[in-house]
C-alpha cells in the first residue's frame, strides 16, 4: 500500500507513558473483522478511549483536546508488544499519527510500521523522559523528527538525539516505497532461488 | 566460523543480501487464516498481481470462527464476510483450502504439524505471532504483518533483517506436576515481555530434549511474548518420528533424502550466541500468571510481589493489578475463578487434553466454573475420543467444544464477560484479550483442570497422585 512520503515531521505529541502497551490494546481483537483497510483509526486504542457505555474517557490523552492534532506518539518502553496484525500499525496512520517515539519496540510492530509508512523512532530511556516530562510541563511543545538526519529534536530545549534506521528503510520511507516493489524487481533471481529448494 | 541450527536455516534461505538493510528471505510454507490475508489479496488486486507459488501456501479458517454449531451459518455477519473471503481468495488463487467442518481444520499452528506441512530446516511464515510454535521442529517459523503476507503470496519472499541469536539452556529434572507450559512462564518471568527482543531463540539441555513434540510445540509458541521472534529446537529422532508418513512430509527416496539434510541440523559445539541464558529445572513450580502481560507469572504458590520488588515502570504496575483486581502480597491459590478455558495453539494439542483429564477424572467440574474446552483441531477430537477422554470429561461434568482459536482472542462469541476471571491455557493475559473487562491468568491444563474441579486457583499437586 502507497503512503506518503517522509521526510522531517515537526508536530506536538500525545504521550503515553505507560509500559508493554500491548497490540491487543492498540487494536482489540474484535476489530479486526474488515477484508479492506478502512476505518482502523475510529478503534485505536477502543477499550482505554471509551468506556463500556461508547463514552470517551476525557483524561486518556488520545482524547485529551490539548493534544489534538499531534501527529506523533510517545510511548513506554516495550510499545507494539504482542500480536502480529497489521492493523495495529493501520489504526495508528489512520488515527492520523506519522511517528512513534519510544525507548524500545517489540519487533513485529516496528516492522510493521516501517512497512505502511508510521517511522518508529528509538531514543533513549533518558530521552524519552525528557520527552514526557517537556509535554507535561506544555502540552503544546513540538517535537521535529528530521529522517534524513536520524535527529529527534525537542524545539524547547534544541535538546536533541540521533535514531538508527537501516539504510534500505529509510530509502522506502524517504520515497514513499514499499518492500513490495523491490521484490517484484527480483522475481526472476527469486525463481531460480526457488529451484534450489528440496520442499 | 562453526554455525549454530539458526544459522544454518536462516543461511540456507537469503536470496539476497542488501547492504545496510535486510535479507531478501525465501518462505517455504506459508499459512494464511481468514484475518490477516483479505487486505493482503486486495493489495494484490489492486497492483495487479498474482500468487507465485500458490502450493506453498495452505488455507484454514480458525481465529473467528464459532466452536459451537459450526454445521450452521456462522451468524456474525463480519466473520461470515471474512470466512468467504478467505475461500473465495483460496479458490481464485488455487491455493488449498481448509474452511469450517473440514477435515484437516483446525487452528493453523495445530494443523500444520499434523499434516506434515511443518519439516525441519524449512521456513515458515504466518499472519500471527505464534507462528512460532513450528520452531519445535527445527524450523525457522515467526509471524509477519498483512503486507508481508502480500509480499509471500506475490514473491514468496519477505525482506527481514538477521535477528541477534540467544540459547536457553534448561537442564536437570523437572519436579511433580510441572509440564512445558510451566516451563516456558518460568522463562518468560525471568526473561521478562521484552527480554528477548531482537533475538531469534534456541532452547537446547535434557529438560526439552526429553519434552514431548507436543511440549516442544508449547515451548516455542511462547518464544513470542518475551519478545523474541522466534524459538526453536534442534530435531531429533522425536521429530523425525512425529512427521514421518503424514500427509505432506516427503516419502521414499525424498524422505531419505530430507533425512540427510536435517540431521545436519544441529548447533555446531563452538558455535557463538549474542547471549545465553541457564535455568535449573529443578526451580520450576507450577505458574500462573497475575498481572496483564505474560512475564508477570510465579509459581503458583506464591503471592503478588510488592511494586518496590519488581523491576520496570511503578505506575505501570500499578495499573496492571488495578486491572486485575489484584492486591500486592495477594496469595494466588484459594482465588475465585469464574472461567477455565482448555485450548488454543499453546494447549489444545492431545496431551494437553489428557493432562486435564488426569485431575478431573473421577471428580466433578465446580459449580461456579464456566468451562471451554476447544480441541485445537478435527484430529485432536478424534484422538481424545479414540482414547475415551470424552467420556472422562462428560463423567465430571464438562462439555467438548468445536476446534478454533475460541477464547484465545475472543473474535467469536467465546468470550469471557467483563469482571470474570479465567484461568486460561492460552498465551495472552493482555487486558481485553479474552473480552472487554475480563481478567486472565495463564496457566497449565493441570492448574486448569485442578481450578475446574476446585473452583478457586488451587495446586495441582495436591490434586495429582504422585507417581
Ligand atoms: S489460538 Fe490464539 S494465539 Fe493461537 S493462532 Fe489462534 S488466536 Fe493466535
Amino acid at each position: 500500500m502507497a503512503y506518503d512520503k517522509f521526510e522531517v515531521l515537526t508536530s506536538t505529541a500525545y504521550p503515553l507513558p505507560i509500559e508493554n502497551v500491548d497490540t491487543d490494546q492498540i487494536i482489540p481483537a474484535r476489530f479486526l473483522k474488515a477484508t479492506e483497510r478502512k476505518g482502523f483509526g475510529d478503534n485505536f486504542f477502543r477499550d482505554w478511549r471509551y468506556d463500556s457505555e461508547g463514552n470517551p474517557i476525557a483524561d486518556f490523552p488520545l482524547n485529551d483536546s490539548k493534544y489534538e492534532g499531534s501527529k506523533i506518539l510517545v510511548g513506554g518502553k516495550n510499545f507494539g508488544s504482542g500480536s502480529s496484525r497489521e492493523h495495529a500499525a493501520w489504526s495508528v496512520y489512520d488515527f492520523g499519527l506519522r511517528c512513534v517515539i519510544s525507548s524500545a519496540f517489540a519487533d513485529i510492530f516496528k516492522n510493521n510500521c516501517l512497512n505502511i509508512g508510521v517511522l518508529p523512532v528509538q531514543v533513549s530511556a533518558a530521552f524519552a523522559q525528557k520527552l514526557f516530562d517537556a509535554i507535561e510541563a506544555d502540552p503544546k511543545t513540538e517535537i521535529k523528527v528530521d529522517l534524513p538526519n536520524q535527529t529527534v529534536t525537542l524545539l524547547a530545549t534544541g535538546e536533541s538525539e540521533s535514531f538508527e534506521i537501516n539504510g534500505y528503510k529509510k530509502g522506502n520511507m524517504l520515497n514513499g516505497f514499499d518492500d513490495i516493489d523491490y521484490l517484484q524487481n527480483m522475481k526472476e533471481e527469486i525463481a531460480s532461488f526457488g529451484e534450489t529448494r528440496p520442499f | 566460523m562453526s554455525k549454530t541450527l539458526f544459522d544454518k536455516v536462516w543461511d540456507s534461505h537469503v536470496v539476497r543480501k542488501i547492504e545496510d538493510g535486510p535479507d531478501v528471505f525465501f518462505i517455504d510454507r506459508h499459512f494464511i487464516h481468514e484475518v490477516t490475508s483479505p487486505v493482503a489479496f486486495v493489495g494484490l488486486k489492486s497492483r495487479g498481481i498474482g500468487v507465485m507459488y500458490p502450493e506453498k501456501t495452505f488455507a484454514t479458517a480458525d481465529h473467528n470462527t464459532p466452536t459451537w454449531n459450526q454445521h450452521l451459518p456462522v451468524a456474525d455477519p463480519l466473520s461470515a464476510n471474512q470466512l468467504e473471503a478467505l475461500a473465495n481468495n483460496a479458490a481464485e488463487y488455487g491455493i488449498s483450502h481448509w474452511g469450517l467442518g473440514h477435515r484437516n481444520n483446525g487452528i493453523v499452528h495445530i494443523v500444520g504439524p499434523e499434516n506434515g506441512i511443518t519439516l525441519p530446516g524449512s521456513t515458515i511464515v504466518c499472519g500471527d505471532s505464534h507462528t512460532s510454535t513450528h520452531g519445535a521442529f527445527g524450523a525457522i517459523a515467526f509471524g509477519i504483518g498483512t503486507s508481508e503476507v502480500e509480499m509471500v503470496l506475490s514473491t514468496q519472499c519477505i525482506m527481514q533483517p538477521k535477528p541477534k541469536k540467544m540459547r536457553i539452556n534448561v537442564n536437570g529434572k523437572l519436579g511433580f506436576g510441572v509440564t512445558p507450559k510451566d516451563v516456558a512462564l518460568y522463562i518468560i518471568s525471568k526473561q521478562t515481555t521484552s527480554g528477548a527482543t531482537g533475538y531469534f531463540v534456541e532452547y537446547a539441555g535434557d529438560v526439552f530434549e526429553n519434552m514431548s513434540m507436543e511440549g516442544r510445540m508449547t515451548v516455542c509458541n511462547l518464544s513470542i511474548e518475551m519478545g523474541a521472534r522466534g524459538g526453536m529446537i534442534a530435531p531429533d529422532e522425536k521429530t523425525f518420528e512425529y512427521i514421518k508418513g503424514r500427509k505432506h512430509t516427503p516419502k521414499g527416496a525424498d524422505w531419505d533424502k530430507a533425512m540427510a539434510y536435517w540431521e545436519t541440523l544441529y548447533t555446531e559445539e563452538d558455535a557463538e550466541f549474542d547471549a545465553e541464558f541457564n535455568y535449573d529445572a529443578a526451580d520450576i513450580e507450577p505458574m500462573i500468571t497475575y498481572g496483564t502481560n505474560p512475564g508477570m507469572g510465579l509459581g503458583v504458590t506464591h503471592s503478588i510481589p510488592n511494586a518496590e520488588d519488581v523491576e520496570g515502570n511503578v505506575n505501570t504496575y500499578k495499573k496492571s493489578l488495578g486491572y486485575m483486581k489484584f492486591n500486592e502480597g495477594d496469595s494466588m491459590i484459594g482465588k475465585p475463578v469464574d472461567y477455565v478455558f482448555l485450548g488454543s495453539c499453546t494447549n489444545g494439542r492431545i496431551e494437553d487434553f489428557r493432562a486435564f483429564c488426569s485431575i478431573v477424572e473421577g471428580r466433578k467440574k465446580a459449580d461456579n466454573i464456566t468451562a471451554w474446552l476447544v480441541p485445537g483441531s478435527h484430529k485432536v477430537v478424534d484422538q481424545i475420543k479414540a482414547e475415551g477422554l470424552d467420556k472422562i470429561l462428560e463423567a465430571a461434568g464438562f462439555v467438548l467444544r468445536e476446534p478454533g482459536c475460541s477464547a484465545c482472542l475472543a473474535m467469536n462469541d467465546d468470550k469471557v464477560p467483563a469482571g470474570k476471571l479465567a484461568v486460561s491455557t492460552s498465551n495472552r493475559n493482555f487486558e481485553g484479550r479474552q473480552g472487554p473487562g475480563s481478567r486472565t491468568l495463564l496457566a497449565s491444563p493441570l492448574v486448569a483442570a485442578a481450578t475446574a474441579v476446585e473452583g478457586v486457583v488451587t495446586d495441582p499437586r495436591t490434586l495429582l497422585e504422585l507417581v
